[in-house]
This record gives structure tokens, C-alpha cells and sequence, in this order.
């Protein structure tokens, strides 16, 4: 499906896909859109894994095994932050990050 | 099998107290506190009988006597932390959440254990993410606080955002070396330009874990915010086997571009001790007074960790044994504090000694220790690592080094003075500490002493430290 697919572009691809992430994460104010800014960043790694290991080193897997791993533990890591921001939620009645700012100083 | 024997043992226990928490009726949780605290005080005494050594699953896990001992003052912390959270633990918020605690902290432990004795970089991952993902639930375990919900949201976005930038160094060195294997990164490991972009974002990814300077302000706010219990469990463990791991990584993994990091750490830790130093002198809060104290310790261990010997790997393990027994022994007192009386500002300390006056004298001491005054072990602990970096010529930085400790003496004996100096028309009311915070204070100050004053501690953690470098 993807005979012939030069290396760089998969990696201009994830470059960008953690760019974009990182920019969310800092610009975003809703929790919800942050967490899928840090979703981002860490798909974009996989793409990276899933390149490189398929481009260049197709005879390991190491780079495989390590995308299905950051994918279980995105998923633990999005549990409990969507547990926690619903906690936020029954406090502040709010799930803005501005609202936050108890101990900010 | 005997080999993974720490890592099994806490499961085993972990498992055990799971069960028991199910079938514990909602009003009897309270009854899981002793079991708990007998079980982690056996793991630890397991834990220092001598056993089989070695590498498990193709070298992805591996252990040395070192890596043992580290486990084992880790053992002995979180065993210090167990006892003084139980006051803390048997008020009505948290009454019915106590087994849950327990089987939390014990699986971020089993989380450290992995990532310390990890073969490789798929192990470590999953040990940090093991270790981090259930301390932003105990950061936010006070769910009718606002302040405990902000700190777990800090918490667990921030540990997510540094571990994601730390994997995308790892995907270049993947892409580069073509493995994740310590050894086999290590030795086709050249300084290729995108080999040193990789290893900024894995260096950045730990700073976070490590909180130095400039990744170092979701601290102060996630520790203020947390349980007390939770945050000197964050400042000290947590802190303790990231920068294990990261002492390990450095030696084995990048050895090679040693000259670089060299320089990144040392304008790092130059960094991390100032700041850190100067922003608790004008903390109110003692959690977030500590948080910045934990900081500025912080930049003192990348002392050690620049020596780059033998030498230097010592130190830093006796230096974070040390720093363990001290920081727990002023956490401690701040807990039982908090718990009995709900109070958190230095201003509250004062006249402490004419009510608390055995709360102040372990407090005093502990705050000596972190200080670096002779003859408790702190001051040992802070020379070994001045002579670890002196040791290979850094000696402007050993100047600021001991700058920076002058520093950090006034703002402790600030609290010591509010403590024993300063009159106060409503001082903390005398109160009287349960037996287990009486334990695991005893066992603080009795390890800041005995570390202090006997030196086959230190020869031991050379002696074992021999090679490995």
C-alpha cells in the first residue's frame, strides 16, 4: 500500500503531528482538547516507530512492540486524566484551564 | 526467578492487600493498615538478604548488587512513608479509600523497581509510565479538595506531555541505532547530529521526571496541592529512581557523548540550586517550601552524577539514602502536623518547641541534615558529591555549589528559628502522635544519625559501585 513511500515524508508527517501537539498543549484552555494534544504528540511517535522499523530495520520488530505498548499506555494515561478532569468538573463546575490557578503563585 | 525476587515480592503483597481491601466491609478499612505495613516491613527485610544476580529476557531486565541496594532504600522509604501516612489515612475523608492508598503506592513501587533495573528502552517506559500514571490518582486521592484535583490534573498532563517528548528522543535513537537495547545503542551510538537532537528530547523528558530547572514549576504547584503523605513520597521515591535510572542511562547509554552532557548538566545543575534556592526562601507554605527545597537537592545530586566515576555513582546513592531519611523525617513532622491540626504555613510553626517539643527536635534535625550541617549524615552526603565534581576539576562549581548551600542554610534555620525562637499567642496545641508516626520518625532520625556517624555505609555502596562505571 505504501510501495515506495520515501522515509522522509512518514517522518515530515510525525514532525509536524508532534509539533501540532505540543502547539495545542500550550494554547489549548480546555482540558479535554489538551489531552488530545498529548494524544497527538504520542501518535506521532508510533508513526515514527512504525517507519522506521518497517523502512529500515523490517527484520526486528522492536520498533512494532514498542508502538503496541505507547498505545496500551496512551489509553491507561487518557483514563485517568478523563477520571481526574470529571473530578475537576464536580468541583470547579469547569473544565478551563484559566479557572485553575489556586496555587498558581 | 530469585532474580526479579523485589519485583515479585511486591506483587505478591500488592495482590494480597487488593484482596483484602474487596473483603473488607466499608466501615472495618481501617484493619488493612497494620497488615500493610508488616508486609512492606518483611519485603524490605527480604529485600537485603543476599541472592542470585543477573540479566532476564534477553537483556531486557537485569539486575547488580547496586541496583538491589537501590531498591532496597526505596523499600525503606516507602516503608517510613506507610507509617507516617496512617493518621493522615484514618480521618473521615479518607477513611474509606485506605486499602486503595496502600495498593496504589505499592504499584508505582513495582513501576520504579522495573524502570531501575530495565535492559532496555521499551522495560524503562513502561516501568516510568507504571511509576507515574497511578501517582497522579494519589495526587488527586482528596477528591472533595479543589487543590488535590488541580494537582492531579497538573500532575498527570504534565508527566504525559514529558514522557511524550522523552519517547519521541527514543523513536530517533530507534531510527538510528536500529535497537532499543542499552548495550547495543550504547555501542552504535556516534554523535550524529540527529543522535544529539534525540538525546535533548530524552534529556528534557527526564528533567521533567527530575523536576530541574527550567521543567521545574509543575512541582511546586503539584506538590502543594497533594496529600502531604503523597508529596513527600513524589519529592523523595519518585525522585530518587528517576534519577537512578537516569544516572544509569547516562553511564551506559550515551558514555559516549560524555563531553556534552557533561556541559548540559553542569549549567543545569548551576541552575536548578540557585533557583531552587531562592524561590523557597519566600515560600509560606512548608509543602511548597519543601517542594523548592526538593528542587534545589535536586541540582546538588547532578553534582555527583557529573562526576562521572565510580566515585560519583557512590555518591549519588548514599547522597539520595541520606536525602530519603532527612526529607522524610521533615515531611513526617509536617504530615502529623497537618493531620492533627490542619495547619500548613511556617507562620503557624512558631512556638512550636513550648508545645511539640519532640515534633521540633526531629524536625530541627532533619532540616540540619537536608542543610548540610556536621556531624548528621546530611553534611556527609553533600561533601561526598562536592568531592565527586571536584574530582575532575569543576571547582567554579563546586564554589557555587557551597554558595548555594549558605543559601539554603538560612532559609532552613528560618523555620528552625520560627520553631524554637519565635513567640506566639496561639501555637499548635499539644497533641499526642500515634505509635506508627512515633515509628517512622524514630526510623528517621536513627538513620540520619547512624548514617552520619558510621562509615561502612558509605564503603559498602562503593564497594558495590566498583565496576560499574
Amino acid at each position: 500500500m505504501f510501495e515506495g513511500v520515501p522515509l522522509t515524508w512518514f517522518l515530515i508527517v510525525a514532525t509536524l503531528m508532534f509539533f501540532i501537539g505540543i502547539y495545542g498543549f500550550l494554547v489549548r484552555k480546555n482540558l479535554i482538547t489538551i489531552l488530545m494534544s498529548l494524544e497527538l504528540i504520542l501518535n506521532s511517535v508510533n508513526i515514527n516507530f512504525v517507519a522506521f522499523n518497517k523502512l529500515l530495520y523490517p527484520q526486528h520488530l522492536e520498533g512494532m512492540f514498542f508502538t503496541v505498548f505507547i498505545i496500551a499506555v496512551a489509553a491507561a494515561e487518557a483514563s485517568v486524566a478523563i477520571a481526574i478532569i470529571i473530578n475537576i468538573y464536580r468541583r470547579l463546575v469547569n473544565i478551563d484551564v484559566e479557572k485553575m490557578e489556586e496555587m498558581k503563585y | 526467578m530469585l532474580i526479579m525476587r523485589h519485583e515479585l515480592l511486591l506483587v505478591a503483597i500488592t495482590v494480597i492487600l487488593l484482596l483484602v481491601e474487596i473483603f473488607l466491609p466499608q466501615d472495618k478499612k481501617h484493619k488493612i493498615i497494620l497488615p500493610a505495613i508488616l508486609l512492606m516491613a518483611l519485603v524490605t527485610i527480604i529485600g537485603f538478604i543476599p541472592g542470585p544476580t543477573g540479566v532476564l529476557f534477553g537483556g531486557m531486565y537485569g539486575t547488580s548488587p547496586l541496583i538491589l541496594l537501590m531498591k532496597n532504600i526505596l523499600n525503606i522509604g516507602v516503608l517510613i512513608i506507610f507509617t507516617q501516612s496512617v493518621s493522615w489515612l484514618k480521618l473521615e475523608e479518607q477513611k474509606e479509600k485506605i486499602g486503595e492508598y496502600f495498593v496504589i503506592l505499592l504499584s508505582t513501587l513495582i513501576g520504579m523497581d522495573y524502570m531501575i533495573s530495565s535492559g532496555d528502552f521499551l522495560m524503562f517506559y513502561l516501568g516510568l509510565e507504571l511509576a507515574t500514571i497511578p501517582l497522579a490518582t494519589l495526587a488527586a486521592f482528596e477528591r472533595f479538595k479543589e487543590k488535590s484535583a488541580e494537582a492531579g490534573v497538573k500532575l498527570i498532563f504534565t508527566s504525559a506531555l514529558s514522557s511524550g517528548i522523552l519517547l519521541y528522543g527514543l523513536s530517533m535513537i530507534y531510527g538510528t541505532t536500529g535497537t532499543v537495547y542499552f548495550p547495543e545503542v550504547s555501542a552504535a551510538y556516534a554523535s550524529a547530529p540527529l543522535q544529539i537532537l534525540a538525546f535533548i528530547f530524552f534529556f528534557a523528558g527526564m528533567a521533567f521526571k527530575i523536576s530541574l530547572v527550567p521543567f521545574h514549576l509543575w512541582a511546586a504547584d503539584v506538590y502543594e496541592g497533594a496529600p502531604i503523605n503523597v508529596t513527600s513520597y513524589l519529592s523523595v521515591i519518585s525522585k530518587g529512581a528517576a534519577v537512578f535510572i537516569f544516572m544509569i542511562i547516562l553511564y551506559t547509554v550515551f558514555n559516549k557523548i560524555a563531553l556534552m552532557w557533561r556541559d548540559v548538566i553542569y549549567v543545569i545543575s548551576i541552575l536548578t540550586m540557585t533557583l531552587g534556592n531562592l524561590f523557597a526562601m519566600r515560600q509560606r507554605n512548608i509543602k511548597r517550601f519543601l517542594a523548592f527545597s526538593s528542587i534545589a537537592q535536586a541540582g546538588f545530586i547532578l553534582l555527583g552524577i557529573i562526576g562521572q566515576s565510580q566515585l560519583g555513582m557512590t555518591t549519588v546513592v548514599y547522597f539520595v539514602l541520606v536525602y530519603i531519611f532527612s526529607n522524610l523525617g521533615a515531611f513526617g513532622v509536617a504530615a502529623i502536623i497537618s493531620s492533627k491540626t490542619g495547619k500548613e504555613s511556617i507562620d503557624d510553626y512558631d512556638g512550636l518547641y513550648r508545645t511539640n517539643p519532640m515534633l521540633s527536635l526531629t524536625m530541627m534535625l532533619a532540616l540540619f541534615s537536608l542543610a548540610g550541617i556536621p556531624p548528621v549524615a546530611g553534611f556527609f552526603g553533600k561533601f561526598f558529591l562536592f568531592t565527586a565534581a571536584a574530582k575532575q576539576g569543576m571547582y567554579i562549581l563546586v564554589f557555587i555549589a557551597v554558595l548555594n548551600t549558605i543559601i539554603s542554610l538560612y532559609y532552613y534555620l528560618l523555620v528552625v528559628k520560627a520553631m524554637f525562637l519565635n513567640q506566639s499567642d496561639r501555637p499548635i496545641t499539644y497533641f499526642k502522635s500515634d505509635v506508627y508516626t512515633k515509628l517512622g520518625l524514630a526510623m528517621c532520625i536513627a538513620g540520619i544519625i547512624i548514617i552520619g556517624f558510621a562509615s561502612p555505609v558509605y564503603e559498602f555502596i562503593l564497594k558495590l559501585s566498583y565496576g560499574l562505571y
